[in-house]
């Protein structure tokens, strides 16, 4: 919402030069209208001046340009050139002078032009950033000058280059030579032309007319004509063009400064208004919000219309609201209209809250709508069939084109407004281009409504147009505001001379409106701010802004929709009262012990744990593509294919809720690698969503590892898993291998278990996971279930005493058959060893030209120690026997 | 014999000081103070002397003894002092070269954030709580105090599970507000963060998935004063002290009243710059008094108890910690970004 600094002045008295941006911006923010931003439009503009030209030369070096002399009220007049040929000695122009600044950012200085000085610009519409609608008589017609005739084949000219006055053109049309041009209204001028024979005089609407000019003349229409006239191209015809200068026709005189005459010495507040408060989208309302916030008088008026015209509205049309979506349905007729151009005034209220200016019609719709909030219709009543208006919802099948010309398939859904046989307007949306205010509408229907918000955005949000009316009832309206607004809008039509209102008024509101009341407690509005206010601070705020008090009972006013219990009436009291004057003061209450559970400890551990092993943290999304399953060769048939699917995804690719955690560390160690990081070790602790038949997901927390580059293999991933799980206490660990899940190679691929507690899946990505990844490098993953990992790991640990003894280290390998996994070994050399055996190693497994074929060499180091005594040779060696026999009958295992 | 002992002084003394090493202090101590050395040489001469002299040369040639053993003693250690400089001389490594690379993972800078602010709430006796994402819309939506037909629940701004809408994406981590007023026993002192959708498309200040951290207290007497004064204390444990900050109108469909709270920009001091958009203010957090509507859905008694809640964005705030351009960058996990914080 954007606010008028200027226009605000009418209803509060804030000037600017009291209330600068800043305190203005700080108190309507402090008190709950946010400024988002303050722009002082008088900065677009800089030195532009209303200028006349009192004297008008061709330039000596250029065959098109012109060199204006011109009064901007300085005791000299200043000498600019032009190459537009719209302009007359003693027209009014914009004249940018040396260091200017123009609305779209230009900066003029002055220079040479063709070596004539030129000590500023004069301004086109385009180029003080206005269009035709603010100033419609800026519209320029050019005539075909036949002095700036260029043929498109100089051999095949269609006008001779010797052309004089007198010379057919073709049919009645002559050329003429101009001899004189003079005023004679706005864009109008008496022109004299030689016509070879004699003279013709005639009133042209052509701007670019000047004495000495050649134009051609339709001697039978008495026009003279444009290039489009003589179906020339405008190439033909290069500077007869249809733009300009634009020449003022207002109330001004040289030296006036343009900025103010456009409106722009005005500041505009763009405001954020929270969804609650639609009542603050338009003058009225947050007139009311800086009236409280700067304790001044609020200053409204009540419309008057006089209703010149006679008769009754009820005579000429009749309303039936046959759907609830419809609350209020209030009208007002219009007859005799004359369509023209809004006064200034208005034009410039409308451009500075971001609006165009149409014509006066329109304009009344849209200054009503920022003023009262409520937004206008104007039917041309001559388009609405049978006289009727029915407000319903769309029949199947049904269209209307709107007035933005698009053509809308209408469904059962939406609302519309409509004759005896069609729509002619998507409520609270858009109207429709069949009963459009044209420039020869003679009879207008003002509508002002009230419609279901929800039902209007759905409908705007179907059709894919959300327009400045449906923006505002979307958030609910003041069902009392049409009244109101009806009348505004024909007051204005009176006072614009736009029309004559006829009596009477429609007003159709099927239901009661509801009158909201909430009883004043003080003491509980001060129990939950933390305050002690007295109870007439709080009459005295709520009186303010509208509120009537009986009692102890609270009348909400009707533009207050969101105010309906004790703790709202609380807000506007914080509100006003300054939520920053609250004290701040920490309640006693019971005090609660807090911290970390013991679940949220053990993720906060596994973290730890994983970068200390220089491991980075990654977060993944929680949906992911359902071609992640076959990326990573899930079975057709796995159930962990059953996710939950997002009925409205962004895309395919975040459509489904993941139930495996692989393809996220797979995404990103790809993104990774294709960005040709060298290495990358990963964590993250994620969620994987499992449908539940109640339809909702168990989401438990997987802990997943990755990583690739030149130090990785499968025994650096492995040993992540150990440290990880060794950290956290778990015990028995056992690794074995895997060979039947699809993601992982085959040979390179474990499950680990701590007991009996299956922990997860850890190996290298099969190369066709790789490959479906369009990565050509081997992927470690490891898939570790926080839950397990939970149940698996240890108590706090134990102190146990440090060795007195030394111990003793011997190392053995043994041959045995190739397809024997060394961890069995290992298991077999601790199960046997007896009391000395503390711990054994692999350092070497090695196969070769040195073992027999189908064999490899194991070699272990076993550290020996008692705890009563220094261990002896006997001891060591009576351990390596047992531990050699063990191996021999159970594995066939012999020493090398 | 005085004059001998004086020059043997004099010999002694500059021949060890003009020694430079070790090995020939050595053989001056030998030449000097040896058995067969000077001083024992000019000793044996005592004979020749007076009973009287006796003992006053005798006490002249112990002071010389010990005069020579303290310039040898002073001698030997500036050397070794000498000879252990040249050695660590020797031993200079260029410090410039690059340290040996230790492997360090690191935390992801957004949880780097969020672990700090939980530290702070359970250093204020809060707990930290855990909620389903998959959620059912009556617990996102309805017992908060949003009505159907309200935008939010749009399925352009929600994703959906269900064709009836029952079953969504969490779109905030508001639910956890009431999923605690149900489950848990008062008074609750409670933080929730966690991944929370919303159907933006991805682009520098937008995605899909994002975190929030929701905040609630509910208990006897619980105030504005006192949401005030828990939020005020969060900021300057984030910000640093003496953070001002700005408590302004909001609206938020389950808490009245509510309020967003602004901390003056650090950047500018509150003149307006860039980094605050020109407002002098830089928004953190939403929050406000849980509305009594809600309490009384999850079954507290509003006229008994009170309570307040906050929700904040976890992205913007390490953004704006870390001074993280772009949104995009955090869910990308590229380790060259990982590896910074």
């Amino acid at each position: 919402m954007n606010l008028s600094r200027k226009w605000l002045n009418e209803f509060v008295n804030l000037p600017l030069s009291e209330y600068d941006d800043r305190s203005f911006a700080e108190a309507m923010t402090v008190s709950g209208s946010k400024v988002e931003v303050t722009e002082d439009l008088s900065k677009s503009i800089k030195n532009v001046k209303v200028g006349r030209i009192v004297k008008l030369d061709k330039h000596p070096d250029s065959d098109h340009m012109l060199v204006a002399q011109i009064d901007v009220g300085g005791e000299a007049p200043v000498q600019i050139c032009t190459g537009a040929w719209n302009v007359h000695e003693g027209d009014l122009v914009p004249a940018a002078l040396h260091n200017a600044l123009l609305p779209n950012g230009t900066k003029i200085t002055k220079g040479k032009l063709r070596g004539v000085e030129s000590c500023g610009m004069l301004c086109s519409l385009k180029e003080l950033g206005c269009t035709v609608h603010d100033f419609p008589y800026g519209e320029i017609k050019a005539a075909a000058l036949l002095n700036d005739y260029h043929p498109l084949d100089p051999a095949k000219p269609s006008v001779s280059a010797d052309i004089k006055a007198g010379d057919r053109i073709f049919g009645a049309v002559i050329a003429a030579q101009v001899k004189s041009v003079a005023p004679a209204g706005v864009n109008l001028w008496d022109t004299v032309l030689d016509t070879g024979s004699g003279e013709a005089a005639l009133v042209s609407d052509c701007q670019n007319l000047h004495a000495g000019d050649l134009a051609a003349l339709d001697t039978k229409t008495k026009r003279i004509l444009t290039p489009d006239d003589l179906h020339a191209e405008q190439k033909e015809f290069p500077h007869c063009i249809p733009d300009g200068i634009l020449i003022l026709h207002e109330d001004c005189k040289p030296g006036d400064d343009m900025g103010e005459l456009l409106g722009l010495d005005d500041h505009v507040v763009e405001f954020e208004i929270t969804p609650n408060r639609p009542d603050c989208l338009c003058m009225i309302g947050l007139a009311r919000e800086a009236a409280v916030t700067f304790h001044k008088e609020l200053k409204l008026h009540e419309p008057q219309v006089k209703a010149a015209a006679g008769g009754d509205i009820n005579e000429l049309t009749k309303v039936f609201v046959e759907d609830p979506l419809c609350v209020r349905y209030t009208a007002r007729m219009v007859k005799n209209v004359k369509i023209a151009p809004s006064p200034a005034w208005m034009r410039e209220r409308i451009r500075n809250a971001g609006m165009r200016p149409i014509n006066n019609i329109v304009d009344i719709t849209n200054y009503v709508m920022l003023e009262y909030g409520q937004p206008m219709h104007a039917f041309d009543f001559s388009c609405v069939k049978g006289g009727e208006i029915h407000v319903r919802c769309a029949r199947e099948g049904e269209s209307i084109q709107t007035l933005d010309g698009t053509e809308r398939r209408l469904t059962p859904s939406m609302l519309c407004i409509c004759d005896t046989e069609k729509p002619v307007g998507v409520a609270g949306v858009m109207g429709g281009a069949n009963s459009e205010i044209v420039g020869d509408t003679a009879m207008v229907l003002f509508e002002s409504a009230n419609f279901n918000g929800t039902s209007i955005r759905r409908t705007a949000t179907a059709l894919g147009m959300r327009t400045d009316a449906s923006s505002r009832y979307e958030k609910g309206l003041d069902p009392q505001n049409t009244y109101a607004a009806v009348q505004r809008a024909c007051e204005l039509i009176e006072l614009l001379g736009a029309g004559e209102v006829v009596e009477g008024v429609i007003d159709v509101c099927p239901n009661e409106l509801r009158q909201t009341t909430v009883k004043l407690e003080p003491e509980k509005i001060n129990a939950l701010l933390g305050t002690d206010l007295s109870e007439q601070i709080m009459r005295d705020i709520l009186l303010s802004l509208g509120f009537t008090l009986k009692g102890d009972t609270i009348f909400v006013p009707s533009w207050r929709a969101d105010v309906e219990h004790y703790s709202d009436i609380a807000e506007e009291v914080a509100r006003f009262y300054g939520y920053n004057e609250i004290p701040t003061a920490f309640s006693g209450g019971i005090s609660t012990a807090g911290g970390y559970t013991e679940l949220q400890q053990l993720e906060r551990k596994i973290g730890e744990c994983c970068r200390s092993m220089g491991l980075d943290e990654i977060i993944t999304y929680s949906f992911i593509s359902p071609a992640y399953y076959d990326k990573i060769r899930m079975p057709a048939d796995s159930p962990l294919r059953d996710s939950l699917k997002i009925l409205n995804p962004l895309g395919e690719d975040t459509s489904i809720m993941r139930t495996t955690i692989l393809p996220s560390m797979l995404e990103i160690l790809t993104r990774n690698y294709n960005y040709r990081n060298r290495q990358a070790a990963l964590y993250e602790i994620g969620r994987i969503y499992l449908k539940r038949p109640d339809g909702m997901a168990d989401e438990p927390k997987i802990v997943s590892l990755g990583g690739y580059g030149e130090k990785m293999d499968f025994f650096v991933l492995k040993g992540w898993v150990e440290k990880l799980l060794k950290e956290l206490g778990a015990e028995k660990l056992r690794f074995v291998a895997e060979k039947q899940n699809p993601s992982y190679h085959p040979g390179r691929c474990a499950r680990v278990y701590a007991g009996d507690v299956e922990i997860g899946v850890l190996g290298e990505i099969h190369p066709l996971v790789a490959a479906n990844y369009g990565v050509d490098a081997a992927f470690y993953c490891a898939e570790l279930r926080f839950d397990a990992l939970n149940k698996a790991k240890g108590a706090l640990p134990v102190y146990k005493p440090l060795p007195r003894f030394p111990s003793v280290t011997r190392d053995i390998a043994v041959v045995c058959r190739a397809d024997i996994p060394v961890g069995e070994l290992s298991e077999c050399i601790l199960k046997n060893g007896g009391e000395y055996l503390k711990d054994c190693t692999i350092f070497d497994v090695y196969t070769g030209s040195h073992v027999a074929p189908g064999c490899k060499s194991v070699a272990f180091s076993l550290t020996m120690r008692s705890d009563e005594q220094t261990l002896t040779v006997e001891h060591a060696e009576e351990t390596i026997a047992r531990v050699l026999m063990a191996l021999r009958e159970e594995y066939d295992a012999v020493m090398r | 014999m005085k004059e001998l002992m004086q020059s043997l002084r004099e010999a002694s003394i500059k021949a060890i000081n003009e020694s430079d090493n070790p090995e020939s202090i050595e053989a001056l101590r030998v030449k000097y103070l040896g058995k067969k050395g000077e001083l024992t040489a000019i000793l044996r001469q005592m004979g020749k002397l007076t009973p009287e002299e006796r003992p006053v040369m005798g006490q002249l040639a112990n002071q010389l003894r010990e005069e020579i053993e303290q310039a040898i003693d002073l001698r030997k250690t500036i050397l070794s002092k000498a000879i252990l400089e040249k050695q660590l001389e020797s031993e200079a490594v260029d410090v410039t070269l690059p340290g040996r690379e230790q492997p360090v993972g690191h935390k992801h800078p957004m949880y780097n954030v969020l672990d700090q602010i939980k530290d702070i709430f359970i250093g204020m006796g809060f707990e930290i709580v855990d909620g389903p994402e998959v959620e059912l819309a009556d617990y996102n939506f309805t017992k908060l105090n949003i009505d159907e037909g309200h935008p939010s629940r749009d399925w352009t701004d929600t994703f959906y599970f269900t064709e009836d809408g029952r079953i969504l994406l969490r779109t905030q981590t508001s639910p956890m507000q009431v999923h605690a007023m149900e489950t848990r026993s008062l008074p609750i002192r409670m933080i929730a963060p966690g991944r929370v959708y919303r159907k933006d498309e991805v682009d520098a200040t937008h995605s899909p998935m994002f975190h929030q951290i929701e905040g609630m207290v509910i208990d006897k007497g619980v105030t504005m004063a006192d949401l005030k004064a828990t939020l005020n204390l969060v900021v300057e444990k984030i910000y640093g002290k003496g953070t001002v900050t700005r408590f302004r109108p909001h609206h938020f469909p389950f808490t009245e009243p509510s309020c967003e709270l602004d901390i003056q920009c650090h950047k500018c001091g509150g003149k307006g710059c860039p980094t605050c958009k020109g407002e002098g203010w830089i928004e953190v957090l939403g929050a406000g008094m849980v509305h009594p509507k809600v309490l009384s859905g999850c079954g507290i008694d509003p006229d008994v108890y009170s309570g307040w809640a906050f929700g904040m964005g976890l992205e913007r705030l390490a953004m704006g910690e870390y001074k993280i351009t772009d949104l995009r960058l955090i869910f990308e996990n590229d380790v060259r970004f990982l590896e910074q914080f």
